[in-house]
């Protein structure tokens, strides 16, 4: 692999979370605690009878021991009142321990931590080189969340333990002493439960949660002037680091996507009862890719996971927030963090994992368990493209330059076809190679002459 | 320092010891022979196929500092016999569990690791020690929870059934072997025995159970950790107490406490648990050499 001292141009990577056509996203962030334990994770509940399903969510999990701030949200894009939240949390939550944030934190983080298109260009082979640096800033996506409550409790073995709205969200915290009893309360009061709710339910119940039950406040949301429902956020202490993702595929339709933005002090974040993966990246791309990263993004992610049989957790930014090279997006400032929830004060040595699972039931049948490792070396999932020296070039370094262009082509097709899947003869032919770039007759295969083929034009 | 008066009387039961040992070793080769091929391809296999974040250098400097320091002692204590298979098995032990991001935790750790056998022994009958804790769990733990820069994944060999079944049956050979089969069995029903108990308790589908117990983590534990005879408890009713005692202690740590790394850190603690075990059940001594006996474990 060659040095690539002079990124010219960086392109983060649009989130391809915005792509996610669904409707009720599902979002979970949990943690089960020793003493006062345990879990968050919800999945999205219409009121009436709006199709249920899941698509992509983005958690922002703070955490530094047992403290913890988790910020969620959802794509939610359907009317606010048919919105639901029910979430399993590990004590009775404060109304000061619940907030409304701001979803731009989620579109800031995002862009920062994006996956990035890195482009080079070449020196004249003739002179030395000169370095340039040029960063573009970047683009981001995601979607919201809401809440109603109720009444009618102590028949069914469930009792309000608090009640309060929060910004556009109307809140209760509930305690149970059978699922099936919450369940009959959370139907009771409008919420329309995805098949199998009680028996997901169950187990958060035995280990002594309570749930967190959140609708639209309709008078608020319409006050609030947003059209998209904010983010969550939850602050709270726990031992348990994990990200129950059982409830939320209840209503599942097909692989869904969650993206985790872990904030820690000491390092990157893994998960402990999954593979952990780095995505492949800094890889050549062929210059094309340039015009459309994102579908090339998707494609390489879709890929992946299917490599990996949707059993992995896939990393794609470990970076210390105070900085980042190539940058997409400017880093975070202390202010953003703290409303990303970072609450220890030197924020400087904050390192920012983001973690990206597609999963599906059978593949995922266990909570994400996740630990905090001293690791804090740096990666991202960045893609290069390396622009070939176009100017005169009159020297004898040109000839062997040329040769090395036209190989570098080659291995770029390739290794953008082993990783997307496309078609490498499609991949060489959107390359578009042109004299001197496109092979040397004599270099090119003994057959490709045989039936008159070029492969160098469309 | 503890092992050094009792070298001297080691050496005199070596000497007479020894020379058979070897001749019989002739016959069937070590366990740690076989345990040194396993882990080795286990160590092959997740670098090239579960992409296991250790640099060849990491692995080289373990290597390199384990042996050294299993020479030092044995030189300093006269223990030339006793060999560096296990300085081996420990170094690929502390390559497959720990990473670092930097190039020196390995060798650190390795050394502590080798040392420990030498320092942190009891007493063990007249005239014999035994070291206290399996070095390979020690440098795990502190990898874990002591070392900067240095952590331990327990999720890097994913769910695979056949990684899974290769596990299993290359573990039960070399702890049969090792003629101890039974521990690291015994601890895998205790252990999926909790689970299995919790589970249900807590109505959890079977497929979360399935998942907790398909894990490659769990399975090189019990055939590879736990099952090392030179840190268990001879007699066969105390080894079944204690794989019961360690998988109730790994569960509480991990699924009730909700701490990470369960199994390092139960059989951590519950090493010195051995030799009050070793008192109340008095049984066989083991050796890698039915000739070794009365000499100083080298491992």
């Amino acid at each position: 692999m060659e040095a690539f001292p002079c990124p010219a141009r960086v392109r983060p990577a649009r989130s391809h979370l915005a792509r996610a056509s669904g409707v009720l996203g599902i979002l979970c962030g949990a943690w089960l605690a020793a003493a006062p334990a345990h879990a968050f994770c919800g999945f999205y509940v219409g009121k009436a009878d709006a199709s249920l399903f899941n698509s992509a969510s983005q958690v922002i999990i703070a955490r530094d021991g047992p403290r913890t701030v988790i910020s969620m949200l959802n794509d939610y894009q359907g009317e606010p009142r048919e919105f639901a939240l029910v979430v399993p949390v590990p004590q009775v939550l404060q109304r000061g321990q619940v907030n409304v944030g701001d979803r731009r934190i989620f579109e800031r983080i995002d862009a920062y931590s994006s996956p990035r298109l890195a482009e080079y260009r070449d020196d004249n082979p003739c002179e030395p080189r000169i370095a340039l640096q040029r960063a573009l800033p970047a683009a981001a996506a995601g979607r919201a969340t809401t809440a109603e409550t109720d009444t009618r409790a102590r028949a069914t073995g469930v009792t309000v333990e608090a009640r309060y709205t929060v910004g556009e969200y109307d809140i209760a915290i509930l305690s149970a002493r059978e699922s099936d009893g919450l369940e009959v309360w959370l139907r009771d009061n409008g919420y329309r439960l995805p098949a199998g709710a009680s028996a997901a339910l169950a187990p958060y119940l035995k280990l002594g949660m309570k749930f967190f039950v959140a609708r639209v406040n309709l008078a608020e949301h319409a006050r609030s002037g947003s059209a998209l429902l904010r983010p969550l956020q939850f602050a709270f202490e726990s031992e348990k680091h994990m990200l129950p993702l059982r409830l939320g595929m209840l209503n599942a339709n097909g692989p869904q996507d969650l993206i985790v933005y872990a904030l820690g002090r000491q390092g990157r974040v893994e998960a402990t009862n999954y593979r952990t993966v780095r995505l492949p990246a800094n890889v050549e791309l062929p210059g094309f890719v340039k015009q459309d990263f994102a579908s090339f993004y998707r494609a390489m992610f879709d890929r992946q996971a299917q490599r990996e049989g949707l059993r992995a957790v896939f990393t794609e930014y470990v970076w210390d927030t105070g900085w980042c090279d190539p940058c997409a997006a400017d880093p975070l400032t202390p202010a953003e963090l703290r409303q990303a929830g970072v609450f220890w004060s030197d924020t400087q040595r904050t390192v920012l994992t983001r973690l990206h699972v597609r999963y599906t039931p059978q593949t995922f049948p266990e909570d994400l368990m996740l630990q905090e490792t001293r690791d804090r070396a740096n990666f991202q999932t960045r893609y290069v493209l390396r622009q070939p020296w176009t100017g005169p070039a009159e020297c004898d370094a040109a000839a062997a330059y040329l040769d090395q262009v036209r190989q570098r082509h080659d291995r770029q097709a390739r290794t953008l076809s082993d990783l997307t899947g496309w078609e490498l003869a499609r991949v060489l032919d959107r390359m578009e190679l042109k004299p001197p770039f496109a092979p040397q007759p004599d270099s090119a295969p003994w057959w490709r002459s045989l039936w008159q083929q070029s492969w160098s034009t469309r | 320092m503890v092992a050094q008066p009792v070298a001297a009387v080691l050496v005199d039961a070596m000497n007479a010891a020894a020379a058979v040992g070897a001749v019989r070793a002739m016959k069937a080769p070590d366990a740690r022979v076989l345990q040194i091929a396993f882990l080795g391809t286990f160590l092959l296999i997740g670098v090239l196929a579960r992409d296991f974040t250790v640099a060849p250098l990491q692995v080289a400097a373990t290597f390199a500092a384990a042996l050294a320091t299993q020479v030092l002692w044995l030189r300093a204590l006269s223990l030339r016999q006793a060999g560096v298979l296990s300085a081996i098995v420990t170094s690929f032990g502390l390559s497959l569990l720990v990473r670092a991001d930097s190039w020196w935790v390995h060798p650190l750790l390795a050394s502590i690791a080798i040392s420990s056998k030498f320092v942190l022994t009891r007493a063990d009958g007249p005239g014999r020690r035994r070291h206290v804790f399996n070095p390979a769990n020690l440098g795990a733990v502190l990898a874990a929870f002591v070392v900067p820069g240095a952590w331990v994944s327990p999720g890097q060999w994913g769910q695979h059934v056949l990684v899974a079944a290769w596990i299993v049956a290359l573990g039960s050979v070399v702890c049969r072997r090792a003629a101890r089969l039974d521990i690291g069995l015994v601890f895998l029903a205790w252990y999926l025995g909790l689970l299995g108990a919790r589970a249900l308790a807590l109505g959890q589908p079977a497929a979360v159970f399935a998942h907790q117990v398909n894990n490659g983590a769990l399975l090189l534990f019990a055939f590879f950790m736990i099952s090392d005879p030179m840190t268990t408890p001879r007699a066969p009713l105390a080894r079944v107490l204690y794989a019961g005692v360690v998988a109730l202690a790994a569960v509480l740590w991990q699924f009730t406490a909700y701490r990470p790394h369960g199994l390092l850190v139960a059989l951590f603690a519950l090493s010195p648990l051995v030799a009050l075990l070793d008192r109340a059940f008095p049984g066989p001594a083991f050796a890698w050499h039915p000739g070794e006996l009365g000499r100083m474990p080298a491992r």
